[in-house]
């Protein structure tokens, strides 16, 4: 059966109290998870008070300011602070999204913050993205064509263009995919909402000469029909995206080419 | 240990090429039992009050006959796919779901016909 409860050595204790800044006055708490893979420690969630009044806006800035002034051991990825690459995701106040889009100000009360769900811990806020990756490359996210190169760039109409708007803005930070139900239970073959949006993004694109192959590598009852259309994807997504959209599309296209 | 590399992992055996047609067939059912459900619900209101005789006449009446033929293999057809869905998705161990798969396969197939029968008993004036 799947898993409704933590292993023992998962289950998640009271950290470290870190001591509050002296004479702050605008003062916030974050609840940050803490794992490190070099201890035989379970995880624990530390609790840091910062000074706001010294602490950029974001979700980011805090969690830097924590690693570069209270505690350097706090792990976590962080590449672009403007929502572009996708490394600072993580489960904020409950929802996975971007640190680095995400305002203080819009969490109530103390601001928790854990690493995406149900993916291997690397360490703290790090997880394990190999597999998420592997599936990324099973999908063959390229253009694949069998006609003679042409002599310039290949020529898509404005409207063939209009087609991969909403899909090609997807920046792989996986939020959608670790917030899918489907995905927790079944990730060894369910391909999740990332890979099948970025999947229909080529499915979609009028210059790939691929389509059928690329429709029987998804026909699945597991890579593509474990989505229920449950649209937690939809609803997290950072860029707001519709994963769940794409997915809807790619059934389409499975059925267009039976009846 | 597991020494296969991710993406050997991710590839697995595959794609089984199907699927589709369950999907489709789960839309179809679901659809279709909208209006056959409305109609059971009328009937069954309606024929409140009804004796022995006047329901026995009513469901051995053609049209009534078919319709709750088609209302039980919808019923029964739709029940079994939800319930094929969920065990995929939570029972991971390979024989138990199996085995269950079949035990509600074959429960569904064994409600259906019976319920088939009976109307068509009623109908026939078997029973």
């Amino acid at each position: 059966m799947a898993d409704f409860t933590l292993p023992k050595n998962s289950k998640i204790k009271d950290g470290k109290v870190w001591p509050e800044p002296e004479g702050a006055k605008n003062t916030r708490t974050f609840k940050v998870y803490r794992w490190s893979p070099d201890d035989e420690e379970n995880p624990t969630v530390d609790t840091y008070v910062l000074d706001m009044d010294s602490c950029g806006p974001m979700v980011l800035d805090a969690l830097m300011k924590i690693k570069n002034e209270i505690d350097p051991t706090l792990t976590f990825r962080r590449s672009c602070r403007e929502g572009v690459c996708g490394s600072c995701a993580m489960n904020i106040d409950g929802t996975n999204t971007l640190a680095c889009t995400s305002y203080n100000s819009e969490v109530k009360g103390d601001i928790k913050i854990y690493p995406l769900p149900h993916q291997p811990v690397a360490k703290d806020l790090v997880p394990d993205m190999t597999h998420f990756f592997a599936q990324y490359r099973e999908i063959e996210p390229w253009l694949k064509t069998d006609s003679q190169p042409p002599e310039r760039e290949r020529l898509q109409s404005v409207e063939d263009r209009e087609k991969l708007d909403g899909l090609y803005e997807c920046i792989l930070c996986a939020c959608c995919t670790t917030s899918c139900p489907s995905y927790w239970w079944n990730s060894d073959r369910y391909l999740g909402p990332a890979i099948l949006l970025q999947a229909y993004r080529w499915l979609a694109d009028s210059r790939d000469e691929a389509t059928g192959s690329r429709l029987d590598q998804l026909e699945d009852p597991f890579r593509l029909y474990r989505c229920h259309t449950i649209m937690n994807c939809a609803k997290t997504c950072p860029k707001s995206l519709n994963p769940a959209k794409a997915i809807a599309e790619i059934k389409k296209m499975m059925l267009e080419r039976q009846l | 240990m597991n020494l296969q590399t991710p993406l050997g992992r991710a590839r697995g055996l595959g794609s089984a090429k199907s699927g589709t047609k369950h999907w489709w067939a789960q839309r179809v059912t679901a659809i279709a039992l909208i209006p056959l459900t409305i109609w059971f619900v009328v009937a069954m209101i309606s024929a409140t009050g009804n004796d022995y005789n006047n329901a026995q006449q009513f469901i051995g009446n053609p049209i009534n006959a078919i319709l709750f033929i088609l209302l039980i293999v919808a019923t029964f057809h739709h029940a079994q796919l939800g319930l094929q869905v969920v065990i995929e998705d939570y029972v991971h161990n390979k024989p138990m779901e199996i085995g269950l798969l079949i035990i509600t396969k074959g429960t569904v197939i064994v409600l259906g016909l019976s319920s088939v029968f009976a109307v068509l008993s009623i109908t026939f004036g078997v029973a």
